[in-house]
Formats: structure tokens, sequence, C-alpha cells
């Protein structure tokens, strides 16, 4: 049998590179790559290590908001003080992903790219309106989180294309975002629902923007904008809340796998976007 | 077969060795360097028990290719006791009988140090999360749990 | 010492003392060599090729592709070892027919499901080993499975084996079926005890398959020597039994292998059957290499032993007061692809607890494509248990009685007669629900949305054969020698007792554990036999040093050994005319060992009898989320009369780990199948054993009611604690809820359901 090749370029150009060859994978924090291989599923002829590359190892502050490399792992952005205060949603949905030992490797790109429907991170990227860079033959592009999965282990991305990092645009005053999952143990499990909620107040505390995302009730995370129109408008009550939960199970298209049941998926689907808001609001209103 | 050159810091000691890509640190470690006490429970990092520190952070070298492992610092169960002195977590594991089969007891004294040497006063709670990729079938983690918070409490005077 | 009262009734000095384990620093540092640590001089890798099917006729074998490729030395399969007749060995921790240990090792004519060994391959590299696995060509023809046991008992159900017959019904049947066996027990007359009754309580309960989720997988090195001589270094819980059933697979002589036991990474009931041996051994005498096997944990889940999924009836009748007048079981237990699940075992432990004078339990033991189930802590009874116990808690609720009064009324105590036979000797199950009442957390407080549940549990605990030998050192230290493997810290309680025996300081007892060629024959480590069994075993070794000890000093005293005895670690002297003589100690005594008839040592190889049944009671509280289904434990007190515990600190561990797979088996573990027989979840993260942060602390009540057939009183004390907790746990759920769970596991998705239904979400 063929080796595996192995290359870790220092550069998005030799990256974009590598990666046009045929059976080519990215390695970033390896969590999902690795498993893959070690179960049979997978025999990449390539794997290119993009933790080399200086861009997708690090966090940027500017005026217009934060940069957050590919590559970096959840330990690693949940140090970051100003990100995780900024963005406590987007924190805690990332340092939901797997164990302590699996922080220390786990990447955002690499949550993303997995395309897998429960992917903790990607709600709560959705939710807050991340946008990313994706450099590759032809360059780079933007896109918006929501878009990149396309199904179940499917992204948009073209062959050679790879996440260079992602774009927090600062968010107004008076925003507050979180993120939820349902799973049966307190860990190392996969999300079988998962609800994130970024929500924006005006003065009055009225919610004046919304965004609500769910995870693991289709084939790709969800951006709900029905739940979202049931809290703007509000001063997030109770029955804004109600429409929220109603509105988040009535998009839910899930299956029934060894994880959960359609029945349950759809029904705590509601019950976790109703919690994930009224978390987001106590945020928002800096409690 | 192609094989990689790989030069690494391991417990300290500078050290090269060969492997093909799909080869694990985990690999690594046991079959190419004989160090052993880095243990495989499922090698698809949901146990723990192959927990390493990799340029001083928490892994599990069974997620960790080991030609990734380039110029790193790599720090196994073998370099916890100084020499024949044990580590106090290693004592205090001793002392509060927190280990039955012993398996899965590398991978958490391994994962406890880490904890404590960023966090000498943990919470039960915070100990219990720290610690929930490491699986133990045998001892229900009450007995690892109070050792860990026993070993912090008494390096906490030490300190 | 036969004349001096028995030991249990003097204070010990070592005995319930909580020192470090003798194997302790190399388990902290990683020095221990577990199974898959071992490394020879041209070891090749193998790798087993699997069935992919549940159930599918293996019409041809050709491995020439794998052969062809550089680097594989061996290929093997069923051809390579002998055919077996039936033949029923009690090697193992139940009766095994090693033909079907053989057909379970190498699948012959069919695999039986998925995962099923059919091939194994030996190689240069685990790589190319892997490689040459997938080249090995397997024509199947995918037959109809079936995994469900009451499925599997269905007239029309695809039959696994076409020559079993059920045995134990009347007339015998003529036509081959799934049912491998009825078996049953009756006390009394039920009919009349139901008719007594004011009230009764009926109902079903499922569990479904669980693994015994050590962390260790099976692993084991074999090499084979060109005189036909074969030593395996391995993982098991008894190396005398890896000898045995190697031998009788691969049809040589016990003499001509040799087990080194390594030390054991968790086994639960789940390493007391060979699965690699006999492949490694096959694949070193073909090869002429040393071979070394190691399962990855897919194939530990698919291919080793869980324990049985089971469908229990239970019906009980009591009196207004609470007597119970009546107990009806029905268990229907999967063994998975060969006959021997534990339903027996089930009938006979469910109602042990408890004094009814009309009983029965029927045992029905039926086979489906699943893998053959092992032994698993107390195997059997957990399930039985959770049918009974969640019974009484119902009983306890229609009678408006507290449920631990309830038990209270009805508790077995010596002389009780158990449904399966015998009266039973000195118990302490009395005492452990006595403990239970007055325990701080059965009365503390309880909040919206949480329950508390308690239930109890029974183990017969195993005595059988056992050795031990004593050596004296010269230094007058000593190495006590056993051949079981140590699973829990067995060691130090070997230690413990025969520096209690000696009377030496502990740190001069070296306790290690031979292979099969250091020490006589001894029984499995499993059943909760080994500190009762080998401890007394120990024990007896001890007395005998000490005879013989006394009989040197004499010697040097030129006295009568009559005169000679032995306190503290010295030989004392008191002649017929009152004078006494210098007390000589064990050291000086071994010292001048050369002179007064050479080395020191008392060996001894025992069937131990005596064996005292064990009883516990845990209390559970749980709080439910009515929302999600989820339920998260709050506080666990487990109980448990354990005879007398020689190292407390790990008794308290087993009663702890014991509890904690009985929470994971009523919470969240099960065996998941899809439509074509495939286990879908073989691995640590969607088969959801608890973790750290799903537990409370779990609390320890030692009761300790001695056991008079062992010298220091001591009951087995592993299997007795996952016996209670699947009721527990699920009385409690029931409590906080309002609505009566009868099947495991309680995850959300089916707690959510049952709330829905009963319109309590």
């Amino acid at each position: 049998m063929e080796a595996i090749q192995y290359a870790r370029p220092s550069t998005i150009d030799d990256a974009v590179r590598r990666l046009s060859e045929a059976g080519a994978r990215v390695l970033a924090g390896g969590t999902d790559l690795l498993v893959q291989m070690r179960g049979g599923a997978l025999r990449p002829r390539l794997i290119v290590d993009i933790k080399g590359i200086a861009e997708l190892r690090r966090v940027e502050s500017t005026p217009q908001g934060f940069r957050v490399g590919a590559a970096v792992a959840g330990a690693e952005l949940g140090a970051h003080a100003a990100f995780a205060e900024q963005w406590p949603g987007v924190v805690e949905a990332f340092e939901l992903i797997g164990s302590t030992q699996v922080q220390g490797r786990a990447s955002l790109g690499g949550n993303l790219c997995n395309a897998s429907p429960a992917a903790d991170s990607v709600p709560a990227l959705i939710a807050a309106g991340a946008r990313c860079t994706i450099a590759g033959p032809q360059g780079r592009r933007e896109m918006a989180v929501e878009e990149v999965c396309v199904g179940p282990g499917k992204t948009a991305l073209a062959p050679g294309e790879f996440i260079v990092d992602f774009f927090f645009a600062t968010p107004p005053a008076r925003t507050g975002d979180a993120y939820l999952r349902f799973i049966p143990r307190t860990e190392m499990d996969i999300a079988v629902v998962g609800a994130a909620v970024c929500l924006t107040l005006d003065a009055g505390g009225r919610c004046t923007a919304a965004r609500v995302a769910l995870g693991a009730v289709a084939p790709r995370a969800l951006l709900v904008p029905a739940a979202a129109d049931a809290l703007i408008g509000t001063t997030v009550d109770d029955a804004a809340l109600a429409r929220l939960a109603a509105a988040a199970s009535a998009a839910c298209q899930p299956i029934d796998d060894k994880r959960g049941t359609i029945e349950f998926r759809t029904r705590v689907a509601g019950v976790l976007a109703r919690r994930a808001a009224v978390a987001a609001l106590a945020r928002a209103r800096g409690q | 077969m192609t094989k990689h050159h790989v030069s690494a810091t391991v417990n300290g000691e500078p050290v090269e060795f060969l492997c093909e890509t799909q080869q694990t640190l985990l690999d690594v470690l046991r079959d190419e360097l004989e160090l052993t006490g880095t243990k495989e429970g499922c090698g698809t990092g949901d146990c723990g028990a192959c927990s390493v520190m990799l340029d001083g952070r928490l892994v599990c070298s069974c997620l960790v290719l080991g030609v990734e492992t380039e110029g790193r610092r790599i720090e196994t169960i073998e370099s916890i006791a100084q020499g024949n002195e044990l580590h106090p977590i290693q004592q205090q594991f001793l002392e509060d009988a927190a280990l039955q089969c012993g398996i899965c007891t590398p991978g958490i004294v391994v994962a406890a140090k880490a904890l404590l040497d960023h966090n000498l006063n943990p919470t039960e709670t915070e100990v219990r999360y720290w610690l929930a990729g490491n699986l133990c079938r045998c001892t229900g983690y009450d007995k690892i749990v109070r050792a860990v918070l026993n070993a912090a409490a008494k390096m906490r005077e030490e300190a | 010492m036969g004349n001096e009262p028995k030991i249990f009734s003097k204070g010990y000095k070592w005995v319930g003392t909580r020192p470090v384990r003798p194997d302790g620093v190399d388990k902290v540092t990683g020095h221990a060599a577990f199974g898959a640590d071992y490394q020879m001089p041209g070891m090749l890798a193998g790798a087993v090729v699997r069935s992919p099917h549940a159930h599918a006729r293996i019409k041809s074998i050709d491995a020439s592709a794998a052969l062809a490729l550089p680097g594989v030395r061996a290929v093997v399969t069923a051809e390579d070892f002998p055919d077996l007749p039936s033949e029923v060995s009690t090697g193992g921790e139940a009766p095994v027919n090693f033909r079907h240990v053989s057909l379970n090792v190498i699948a012959r004519d069919k695999a039986l499901y998925e995962g099923h060994a059919v091939a194994a391959v030996a190689a240069t590299t685990p790589a190319i080993a892997a490689e040459a696995a997938a080249l090995v060509k397997v024509d199947y023809e995918v037959l109809p499975h079936v995994i469900d046991v009451l499925e599997a008992m269905a007239p029309d159900a695809p039959v696994l084996h076409e020559d079993l017959y059920t045995s134990g019904v009347e007339p015998a049947p003529t036509k081959a079926s799934n049912v491998a066996a009825r078996t049953g027990f009756t006390l009394g007359d039920t009919a009349k005890g139901f008719a007594e009754a004011d009230v009764i309580v009926e109902r079903e309960f499922k569990t479904e398959a669980v693994h015994q989720g050590y962390i260790e997988p099976h692993a084991a090195v074999a090499s084979y020597a060109a005189d036909g001589m074969a030593t395996i270094w391995c993982t098991s819980q008894g190396q005398f039994m890896v000898r045995e059933f190697t031998a009788k697979l691969l049809g040589m002589d016990i003499s001509s292998i040799r087990v080194i036991p390594s030390e054991i990474g968790g086994g639960f009931g789940g390493k007391t059957t060979v699965y690699l041996e006999p492949l490694a051994v096959a694949l070193a005498k073909k090869s002429g290499r040393p071979v070394k096997l190691v399962m990855s944990r897919v194939e530990v889940f698919k291919a080793t032993g869980p324990t049985s999924g089971a469908w229990v009836k239970v019906k009980i009748g009591a009196k207004r007061d609470g007597k119970l007048t009546a107990g009806e079981m029905v268990l229907k237990y999967q063994a998975g692809a060969f006959p021997g699940s534990p339903a027996t075992l089930g009938g006979m432990t469910g109602f042990a607890p408890y004094d009814i004078e009309n009983a029965s339990a029927e045992c029905w033991d039926v086979v489906s494509n699943r893998p053959k189930c092992a032994a698993y802590r107390a195997p059997g009874a957990p399930m039985a248990a959770f049918g009974v116990e969640s019974a009484l808690d119902e009983l306890a609720q229609k009678l408006g009685m507290c449920p631990l009064e309830l038990r209270m009324k009805n508790a077995a105590k010596a002389g009780t007669r158990a449904l399966y036979g015998p009266k039973f000797l000195e118990i302490g199950y009395a005492e452990t629900l006595a403990a239970a009442k007055v325990h701080p957390h059965w009365s503390a407080p309880l909040g919206k949305n949480q329950g508390r549940g308690i239930a109890s549990g029974f183990w017969f605990n195993v005595g059988g054969p056992s050795s031990a030998a004593i050596h004296i050192n010269e230094d007058g230290t000593a190495e006590v020698v056993t051949g079981n493997p140590d699973i829990g810290g067995s060691r130090a309680s070997m230690a413990i007792m025969a520096a209690e025996v000696l009377g030496i300081d502990l740190a001069k007892v070296k306790p290690m554990i031979g292979d099969t060629g250091q020490i006589a024959y001894s029984f499995l480590t499993g059943g909760s036999r080994v500190t009762f069994a080998t401890g007394k075993a120990v024990v007896e070794a001890a007395e005998a040093t000490v005879a013989e000890l006394k009989k040197r000093a004499a010697k040097l005293w030129k006295i009568d050994g009559q005169h000679v005895e032995w306190r503290d670690g010295q030989a004392w002297c008191t002649l017929d005319d009152g004078t006494e003589r210098t007390p000589m100690s064990l050291a000086k005594i071994a010292a001048s060992a050369g002179k007064t008839g050479g080395p020191i040592s008392g060996a001894v190889s025992i069937n131990a009898a005596g064996a005292g049944p064990g009883f516990g009671t845990h209390i559970c509280d749980v709080e439910v989320d009515p929302e999600t289904g989820a339920v998260t434990v709050l506080r666990y007190t487990a109980i448990q009369d354990v005879g007398r515990a020689i190292h407390p600190s790990y008794v308290e561990g087993q009663l702890q780990g014991g509890a904690a797979q009985g929470i994971g088996w009523a919470l969240n573990e099960e065996y998941l199948y899809d439509a074509n027989g495939r286990l879908q979840n073989a691995s640590f993260l969607d088969y959801r054993m608890p973790v750290a942060s799903d537990l409370p602390m779990i609390d320890t009540v030692l009761v300790e009611v001695p056991n008079p057939g062992h010298p220091f009183g001591v009951r087995g004390v592993g299997e007795v604690p996952i016996v209670p907790p699947l009721a527990a746990v699920a009385n409690a759920v029931s409590r906080a809820v309002g609505v009566r769970i009868d099947a495991l596991p309680i995850s959300p998705p089916r707690l959510l359901k049952k709330l829905v239904e009963a319109g309590k979400a």
C-alpha cells in the first residue's frame, strides 16, 4: 500500500498548492481526521498540516472585530479574555467540544469542515454572524458560516480550498450570545440537540436584532429566522420565548439515530432555544 | 515505505525516531520509544488513557501524529516522578487507594498534574469536569477525585 | 494452631488497616506491564479478520492475496484448529462447552454475529497485518438474523444452531430452536401464596445488553518453540483458565503451555474466557515467530462478552401489613451467539434477600446474533433484582408503606430457606437495612423534581480451588505467591492476611502472582472469590509455615515441639516445669534454617468451601429535568455486609465501582443494533459509560457480619454492589416523576417519551 505523505506548509500559497493534490486532507487539530483514519473510514494520500501557518494560529483584535485563525484550539481561544468577554456563547460552544485533552487540539475550522450536523461550535458561529475567509486556487473568498456546510460530511469548499480564519464583527452594545446543547452525559458526548441565540437589546430592553441557530436537528446546522422573529420587537418575555420555542421546534428536520429520536430532538430543540435565549438575554443585560 | 525522521524532546531528553505518517504519537511512544506507561484504551480520544503533555498542553497522544511532534516537547507519565521520588499526586493516589486495576492511572495522573499546574485550588466540580475525558471503570471516580483534591491541599501547604 | 480460638475473635494488627498497596508505585509511575506492553525479539503483529455480517454461512476463505503481501508470515482459519465435540468444562466462571468456545474464537461454518472472528494473520508490522486482514477474501452467504430475545424465541425465527434443542422442557423438542434451555426453581405453592395476598404487583421489565467496559483491551503475546512448548503472556482473569482453554482448543497438552499473567486492566468477568490466545499460539506455531494480538476498542465491543439484555416478568403478593406471600419470576436472557446466559443465576438471586414461603423462577437461555455473552459482575443478578426491587417499590407504594420497612419486614435471616435451595447461615442483610435506616441520607430532604430510591441485592460469593505458597527468606522476610491475577488490590489483602498469621511486619511480606509454572492451580479471579478463597489458602499456607517455624524453633531449643507457641512473629516456649525460654524471632529461625532442615515454606492447594453470601442495600437520589428527560444522580450511598474488610479502602472501592457501573447500566449504557444486525455504538463515545462529572461522591457503609467459613470472616465483596443500583436508580426516577420505570436504560429520549405520554413533561 502506498505510504501516506505528510506536508507542513508555512504559507497559505503552499498549503493551497499541496491541498490541490488528489487525496489531500487538511490536518488541523486532528480530532476528527485521526479518528476517521483509525476507523478505516478514510485513507488520505497526503495530509497537509496547516498548523505551521502563522495566520491560522492567531487571534487578532481590530476595531471592526475579532479575527480568529481556523487552527486555533479551543483551550487557546477560551484563554483569550477579550474574545471570551465579547463572545461568551461562541467560547462556551467551542469549549464543549470534547474533553480537556481534545480542547488542546480541536479547532474551529475543523469543527466546521468536518461538517457534522451536530458540531457544537457551528450554531454559535452562525448565531454570532461569523464569516469565514476561504483560501483556494482561485484566491480568497468570504462566506457566511451557515453557507459552508451543505450536508452531513459535505461542505461548499472546492478542492484545494480551506478556511483561513473567522471574522466576528464587533457587536452593538447590549448584545449577548449563548449556546446550549443536550447530551445524555455531562461531558464527552456529541450533541443530540444544540441551540445558539445571539440577541441585541435597545436601551429600553426591547430586542432589536436576533439570530437563532440549531444543531443536530437537520442535515446541517440551521439558521432559524422565524425563531429570531419571535424575539425581535419584544422584551423577550415569556410569550416571546414560547413563540421562539415553537418556531425552533417547527424548523427541525431531524432523524432517528443512536443518539436521539425525531420526537425528542424536535421537542428539546424548543426547550434549549428558549433556555439559550434566556441566557443570552441575561448577558445582553450585562447580568 | 517512506518514514519521517523526527527530532523531539521527550521527558526532557532529546530523541530521534522514524515513523510513518499514520503512526500516532501514542504508537511512537509505545512502539518506537518503549515508553509503555502511556496506555491505549480506545485510540479515538474517548478514554484519556493515553494522555500526555505536548508543549505544556494536555492532549490525547492517540489524536496526535508522531510526525507532528518535530521540534516539540513531550512529557509522559514516566517523567512525573523525579527518579524514585513520587510526585505528590502519585503519592496521594497510593495513600487514598485511588486506583484499582491501574490501567487508567497514568493518564489520570498526567491529567491531574496538568490541572494542578495551573489551578492549585480546584473545586470538586472542576476536578470532575477536567477529568471527564479520563474514563475509569473500576473506582466510580470517588477516590480519584478525593486524591486530586487532597494532593492539591498538600501542595498548597508546601507552596 | 488448631487449638487456638478462631482468628476473627482477636484484635488484629494488619487486618482492617489501609496500607499502600504493594503494586501501587508501579501503577502510578507507568511501570506496571499490562497485556499490550510486552515486546519479544522478532515479534510479529497479528490482526483478526471479522465477519461484517450478523449471520452468514462461510462458503470459502481465500487467503492467497494476503499471503502474497510482503511481510505476511501466517494466516490461520478454523482449518488450523481441531473440530471439537461438545464437552462441558467448569474452568470458566460458568460451565462452558468447549465446542462453543472454539467456534466463538474462530468461526467454522457460520459467522454468528458481526465481529465474529473468521481468520487471523501475522505480519512484520501492524500496518501490514491490517492490510493483509483486509485482503483475506471470505465468501459469505448472508442469512436472516435475529437480535431481540423475544423475537429469537418465536417459532419462525432464523435458527442459529441446527443442533440446538431446548433442554429442560417436557416433552423434549423435536425441532432445533434458539431456546437453549429452561431451568427453574420452586419453593412452596405460589398459587396458594397469591390467593392469600391482599395486594399483588405484576409487571414486565426489560434491560439492554451492556458491556463490562474495562479500559484495557484484550491483548496476548504467544511464542511457540520447536519442542512444542508454547508460552503466552496475556491479560486475563485466570492464567490457568487461559492454559486449559488454549490447550483444549489447540489439542495440546496442558503441560505444553505456560501462561504468564500480565497486570490486568479491568475485567469484571469479561476476561474469564479466551478470544485471542489460541489465535496467537496458532499464528506463532505457523510462523515460527512470537505473535502479538491486541484488540481495538471496536473489536472489544463487537466481539467480546457483553452481558445479557433481559426480559423479566415479576409478580409478587403481600398481605396488607406488608408480609410477602408469594413471588414469581420469568426470566428470558440473551446468551448471544452460543448458549450460556446467566438466566439461571438471575432466577437464583432475585428473591434471595427475602423470606418468601412461596416462590418460583422460570429461566430461559436464548441465543441470537449477538456476541456470546460473558460474565459481568454478579452475572445475571442485576436484571432479576431490577425486576424484583422495582416491583417491591411499587408494592410499597400500593401498601402506603416505607420501602425500607417493607424490606425489613421480609428480610432473609440465618435459617431462611432461599428459593435456590440452601438455608442461609450467618448473613447480614437485615443489618444493611438497619444501617440504611439510620444513615443521614435516608432522611435528608428532597427538592422539586427529585426522588429517592432504595434497592437491595444479593450474590452467593464463591469459593473453589486456590493455591498459595509462602517462602520464608534467609533474613526473615517472606514471599506470598498466589495464582490469581490482582484485579483490584488483592495482593494487598494477601500480604495483610499472611502478615497477620505470621505475626511479622507487613513491610516484610511481599505478595506476587505466579505464572502457571510457579504456583499450583487456582480457579479464576471472579465471583468475588479471591479474598475469600485464595485468602483462605494464604491463611492456611501461613499456618503451615508457622507450624514449620515452630518445629524449627523446637529443634534449635532442642525441646519437644508441643511446648512451642507462635505469637507476634516469635516462637515462645514454656516448659512443663514453667520455665520460659527467650522468645525466638522468625528472622532468627530463618537464619538458622540450614541447620534445622533447609528452606522454610508452606504451600497449600485447597478447594475452599464456606463462602458467605453477600447482601447490599443502596440509596439513590436523582433529579429529573421534566423538559428533557435528563436524570442527574445527586447523592448515592452503598451499604453492604462485607463480612470482614481486610483492606477497607479497596472494599469501599469495590462498592463505589460497582455502584458506578450499575448507574451507567441504569441510565445510558446499551448495545444498539441497526436493521442489519450491526452494532451502532461500538465506541466509548456512543457507548456511554459514566464519566467523572456524571457522578457524585459515592458514600459507603461497610457492615461487618463475619463469615464463619473464613478465618477472618471474609465474604466476597466485588459482585454485590452492581446488583442494587439498577432498581435504586429506577425507583428514584419513578418516585421523582410519578411514573413507574420498567425499562432500562432510562435514557433521556425514553424518559421524555414516557413523561409526555403521562402528561408530565
